[in-house]
């Protein structure tokens, strides 16, 4: 009879433990969602009334109310095609060499150790580095060039990494079903693993692309803080007044905002800091449900399945 | 049909353990063999060499010769990846790929250069009909193979190995994760495919062995003890530890 009490009492216990971690945990999860829904309602409740067509297809103004977000919107987007186009195809290149090549030992632990540090770089650092580096000695100038290589050493590493991890969780059984049919190493990876590995990768771009959008710090030495007079119609990429020239001066809408608010002497300038910071988080939200479409549609044409596993 | 299949001597390690010891046995065509032996005994280390799917486990490695059509397939110079596509496997667990149905079986066909789709069509029908799948499955080609059910799915894998017209077909408990009624067709299924090919099966389940082979070889601790037809095997072993094993008194 005793030990019948006390087993009773242990469970009693461990039920009210496991009822204590369930509140607790509930509650840090609800604390994020409440930190999260406050902010983007702070931002757009501040930003939202300033936002019309004009303010997103017109030029800044320097001194007179007014102005708008039209170039500073185009190069964050022309600068996230441009650096997604350089890290895309570099990290998946290394991560499937790291998750389906390389053999564990001193040298792919090395590789992995320089992958780790190169992403906890200062972003200010990396900055400077391509001034030095990219802006000056390879005589790039202030450029989206300069901006999407500087952008990509601190993607690159993430891309890495989500890579590998992506084809690590591929289950192994898919990659011997695919030997035992004597298929080629290259044709596993790249038909039966790849479409596996869909989802991860999209979920790893998005947030690599998340960091272009926000970044500030590394692009004020590199993509610059100007930009030229653009010519909308003009899409030679080798004219100095075409949009798409990647050598031509950029500010991103992340260092306009940083921009305004610190210099700004137009009577707007709050307002538009205000609305630039809606745009801003509104093109990260659009830019993650259309990639998570896009990769939900991928992986359901390449997988012939109804839903996401 | 009648290609010599044989192990001469093979050996495997794992680093320094040995898990297959010195095996010599041939495996006669069209006809089953069932390897038997209770767990780690290595007969599926032995089964997962026959094509070489062993080198694929890092610090394996092995010893002796396989002998198919007079080529050792343990020489290095023999392309594993050609000698694959004449050997099937099947695992325990079903393993499709996460494809459609279809796309499962013509798959290892268009790889290896069918591209008319009225051609693959007919590989896909009478590889499934030949899995005794057909029936289920025609009129859902088109879906995701994950929606079969465990026993479809185990049937879809062997309607996959064999769509590339291998000669040999390597099974490694293949009917263990799988209901009674699965298990049932799976079984006849392996039957009607001997005539066909040569099989080679890994069991645990003495019933299964005994309703399915031809042939049955005992492992124990690495070393073949026994290997015969199934019915002297089951009724009168030579060895003790077979007899014990069979009787289901250790393993």
């Amino acid at each position: 009879m005793s030990t019948v009490k006390v087993n009773q009492k242990a469970r009693k216990r461990a039920k009210a433990t496991d009822k204590l971690a369930t509140v607790l945990i509930v509650t840090f999860a609800m604390a994020i969602v409440a930190i999260l829904l406050g902010l983007l309602g702070f931002i757009l409740f501040r930003g939202l009334g300033h936002i019309s067509w004009n303010f997103l297809t017109s030029v800044p103004q320097t001194m007179r109310a007014g102005g708008g977000i039209g170039p500073q919107l185009f190069n964050s987007l022309f600068l996230l095609f441009l650096t997604m186009l350089i890290t895309v195809p570099l990290g998946l290149g290394a991560g499937i060499y790291m998750s389906e090549y390389a053999k564990p030992g001193k040298l792919t632990n090395f590789i992995r150790l320089v992958v780790e540090v190169l992403s906890s770089f200062p972003s200010i650092v990396i900055g400077l580095f391509g001034l030095l580096l990219l802006v000056n000695t390879f005589n790039l100038g202030f450029s989206l060039l300069s901006g999407a290589l500087a952008l990509t050493i601190f993607n690159l590493p993430l891309m890495v990494r989500i890579t590998e991890q992506a084809f690590a969780g591929v289950p192994k059984e898919q990659k011997e079903a695919g030997l035992a049919l004597g298929l080629s190493k290259w044709k596993i990876i790249t038909s039966i693993m790849l479409p596996v590995a869909i989802p991860s990768l999209i979920t790893g771009t998005i947030l690599a692309s998340g960091r272009v959008f926000g970044e500030a710090a590394a692009l004020l030495f590199t993509a610059g803080m100007s930009t030229p007079p653009l010519d909308f119609t003009n899409w030679n990429p080798f004219s100095p007044r075409s949009p798409i020239n990647p050598l031509r001066p950029a500010e991103t809408l992340a260092v306009y905002i940083w921009k305004v608010n610190s210099e700004g002497i137009a009577p707007d300038a709050t307002q538009i800091a205000a609305g630039a910071s809606a745009v801003l988080v509104i093109m990260v939200l659009i830019f993650n449900l259309l990639a998570r479409f896009l990769g939900r549609t991928l992986y359901r044409y390449m997988t012939a399945s109804r839903r996401m596993s | 049909m009648a290609l010599p299949f044989s192990t001469e001597d093979l050996s495997i390690y794992y680093g320094e353990y040995q898990a297959v010891k010195n095996i010599s046995m041939s495996f006669p065509a069209q006809s089953v063999t069932a390897l038997i032996g209770p767990s780690g005994c290595g007969k599926s280390t032995f089964l997962r060499s026959l094509n070489r799917m062993n080198d694929e486990i890092a610090g394996s490695r092995t010893t002796g010769h396989i002998w198919m059509d007079g080529i050792d397939l343990t020489a290095s110079s023999t392309d594993v990846i050609k000698l694959r596509q004449r050997i099937g496997m099947v695992w325990q667990r079903p393993n499709p790929f996460f494809k459609s149905i279809y796309e499962n079986i013509a798959f290892g066909p268009r790889y290896y250069g069918t591209k008319n789709r009225k051609q693959l069509d007919e590989i896909v029908e009478s590889s499934l009909r030949k899995a005794a799948l057909w029936d289920e499955v025609k009129d859902r080609l088109k879906e995701s193979a994950l929606s079969l059910s465990g026993g479809q799915q185990q049937r879809l894998c062997i309607a996959r190995a064999l769509s590339v017209t291998p000669q040999i077909l390597l099974l490694d408990e293949p009917a263990s994760a799988l209901d009674p009624v699965s298990t049932g067709k799976v079984e006849e299924l392996i039957s009607e495919l001997k005539d066909e090919l040569r099989i080679v099966i890994v069991t645990h389940n003495m019933q299964q062995a005994a309703r399915v082979s031809n042939y049955t070889a005992y492992f124990y601790l690495g070393k073949l003890m026994e290997h015969g037809e199934t019915d002297t095997i089951f009724t009168n072993p030579t060895q003790q530890s077979t007899q014990d094993y069979i009787m289901g008194r250790f393993g």
